[in-house]
């Protein structure tokens, strides 16, 4: 197997507050990885210096192999690597069609029906995005990841605000979209988590507590005392 | 759809290249300008309107085409075509620097640098008196005006000739300002306006949209600019002041930001406004101030932006 993507002692500062700390991190091409930890861990500060969004205070990250870690977010999406905010962040005003269609656009592709069907909302294009349900809009940002046709999705906390049955799509969703792309899932959702990630890596103040299947991070005791003991799942 | 848009447009040409026939000369200046000064408001609507950035400091690139034209026509011995076409590589030099430098800054620091920006081209108009004399202003004398061009006499002392060269160049303005909001670029200036973040995160280069939006946005003004002193045969610094900065914002509010037609239709029914109201005052600044507070706390949307929501969802 081929890492797609690597850390090397990641950091970043928030004045004196460190949100990231010396994290050294490896994605396998192919993968799905879920990143968890308690609240304010860093997790989504650690996929912002992935995706370019926040700017590194120390180390380098590798992208097929190539050091990314000075290029602005907008490359980063080019060479593949897409984002779904964990706080939504969609065009309100839009139709939801249009919100995809500026995702595929930029690819050059006209992937919008399809990317719409997956994620559910093929009967929802010609609303506006706005007044779409709280888990509708993130199934829309997900779909707009999916239309950028991404070597790397980033999903930040995407089932927050779906019904059960909606999760349960999303889950198939996810299988099948590991297929072609290699997932990083941000996930509070722990029967989520257990069910789709091939390998957890654990978050905690910043840094890497621990990493491995889903059976070992389970039966992990430093992972229970920090985390799994006050889940909210 | 679109057929209804085009026709739209062509409508409202083809309704003011009649008006020539039956207005009186009073109103063919007005109009003129009017028409005019719409380039102004839609080149500011363009970034204000589509890409949601509020320049205060448009004046500038106004100013930058007026004196342009003014100072090459009657001091460099350019031909008023010759001016006209310097004056549009200016503008696009002066708001690439310009765009460069403003762009740093984003919402309220946006507003405040090209202000700022403004302000120092306002008073290096005053300061270079010698050659803008200042508010006494330039005049270009008839003898410029009246020029032959591809074999044939211009005269822009021709109340006619000029409406009609206004509407032109007001055509070719419609026509591009229509293609550039409905194509993928215009389309990427929405998604900014309404979530940077977003569009970036699409793998947009925010930036560079911006930029070429100022770019426009900034050439067309120095385009109208040029046009204004060489039809009106003046430059004075007024016309580079704060106020020609809060002009084309106040037109395109009244007429409808985002809105292909309200900032031309905001200019006439400002234009008018002012007419009206010198009847009983000359304060025009107060009528400007008391619409532009009136749009912004009970008419956000402008004319054309309310007629959009309510009645016309197509109009672009
Ligand atoms: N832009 C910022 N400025 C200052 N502090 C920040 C900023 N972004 C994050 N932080 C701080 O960094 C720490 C990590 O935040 P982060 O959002 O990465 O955590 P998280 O693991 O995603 O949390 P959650 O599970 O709540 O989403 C927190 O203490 C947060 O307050
Ligand atoms: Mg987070």
């Amino acid at each position: 197997m081929t890492a797609i993507l690597e850390t090397r002692g990641l950091s970043r500062n928030f004045g004196g507050l460190k949100a990231v700390t010396d994290v050294d991190f490896t994605l396998e091409a192919g993968e799905i990885r879920a990143v968890i930890g308690p609240n304010g861990a860093g997790k989504t500060t650690f996929v912002g210096l992935i995706s370019g969004r926040v700017a590194p205070s120390a180390g380098t990250i590798l992208f097929e192999g190539a050091d990314i870690s000075h290029l602005p977010a907008f490359r980063r999406v080019r060479l593949g690597i897409a984002y779904t905010f964990q706080i939504t962040s969609i065009y309100a005003k839009l139709t939801v069609a249009e919100n995809v269609d500026l995702a595929s656009h930029q690819r050059g592709t006209t992937d919008t029906r399809s990317c719409l069907e997956q994620v559910g909302l093929g009967d929802r294009a010609s609303q506006v995005a706005g007044t779409l349900a709280y888990g509708h809009q993130r199934l829309l940002e997900v779909a707009m990841g999916l239309a950028l046709r991404p070597k790397l999705l980033i999903l930040d906390e995407p089932t927050q605000g779906l019904s059960d049955g909606e999760i349960d799509n999303f889950i198939e969703l996810v299988r099948t979209l590991s297929k072609r792309a290699t997932v990083l899932l941000i996930e509070h959702n722990m029967p989520v988590v257990m069910s789709l990630a091939h390998r957890i890596t654990v978050l905690d103040r910043g840094s890497i507590l621990a990493e491995g299947t889903p059976e070992a991070i389970r039966a992990n005791p430093a992972v229970q005392a920090a985390y799994l003991g006050t889940a909210d799942a | 759809m679109t057929a209804r848009i085009v026709l739209l447009h062509l409508a409202v040409l083809l309704l003011l290249f009649a008006l020539q026939f039956i207005a009186s000369d009073y109103v063919i200046l007005t109009l003129t300008r009017i028409m005019v000064l719409a380039v102004y408001a839609s080149g500011y609507n363009l970034l204000f309107g589509y890409s949601g950035l509020l320049s205060l400091g448009h004046a500038m690139f106004f100013a930058t085409g007026l004196y342009a034209a003014a100072i090459g026509t009657t001091r460099a011995g350019l031909s008023v075509p010759e001016a006209f076409l310097a004056a549009t590589l200016i503008g696009v030099v002066v708001s690439s620097i310009m765009g460069v430098i403003v762009l740093r800054a984003r919402g309220v620091g946006f507003m405040i640098v090209t202000l700022m920006f403004s302000q120092a081209a306002f008073l290096t108009v005053l300061y270079f008196g010698d050659y803008t004399r200042g508010d006494e202003g330039i005049v270009i004398l008839d003898t410029i005006r009246i020029f032959s061009f591809l074999g044939r006499t211009i005269d822009l002392t021709d109340p006619l000739l000029r409406y009609n060269l206004a509407l032109a160049l007001l055509a070719i303005l419609v026509a591009l300002i229509l293609v550039l909001v409905r194509s993928r670029f215009g389309h990427v200036l929405v998604a900014i306006r309404e979530n940077e973040d977003r569009t970036a995160m699409l793998g947009y280069d925010v930036a560079r949209y911006k930029f070429i939006a100022f770019v426009i946005s900034g050439t067309l003004s120095a385009v109208s600019g040029a046009t204004y002193a060489l039809m009106f045969a003046y430059a004075g610094s007024t016309l580079a002041s704060i106020q020609y900065s809060i002009h084309p914002l106040l037109w395109t509010l009244l007429g409808g930001a985002s809105t292909t037609l309200g900032p031309m239709l905001g200019t006439g029914v400002m234009f008018l406004l002012v007419d009206f109201a010198s009847g009983f005052t000359n304060v025009s600044l107060l009528i400007t101030g008391a619409v532009l507070i009136a749009l912004v706390l009970f008419f956000p949307k402008g004319i054309l932006g309310s007629i959009r929501q309510r009645y016309l969802k197509w109009l672009p």
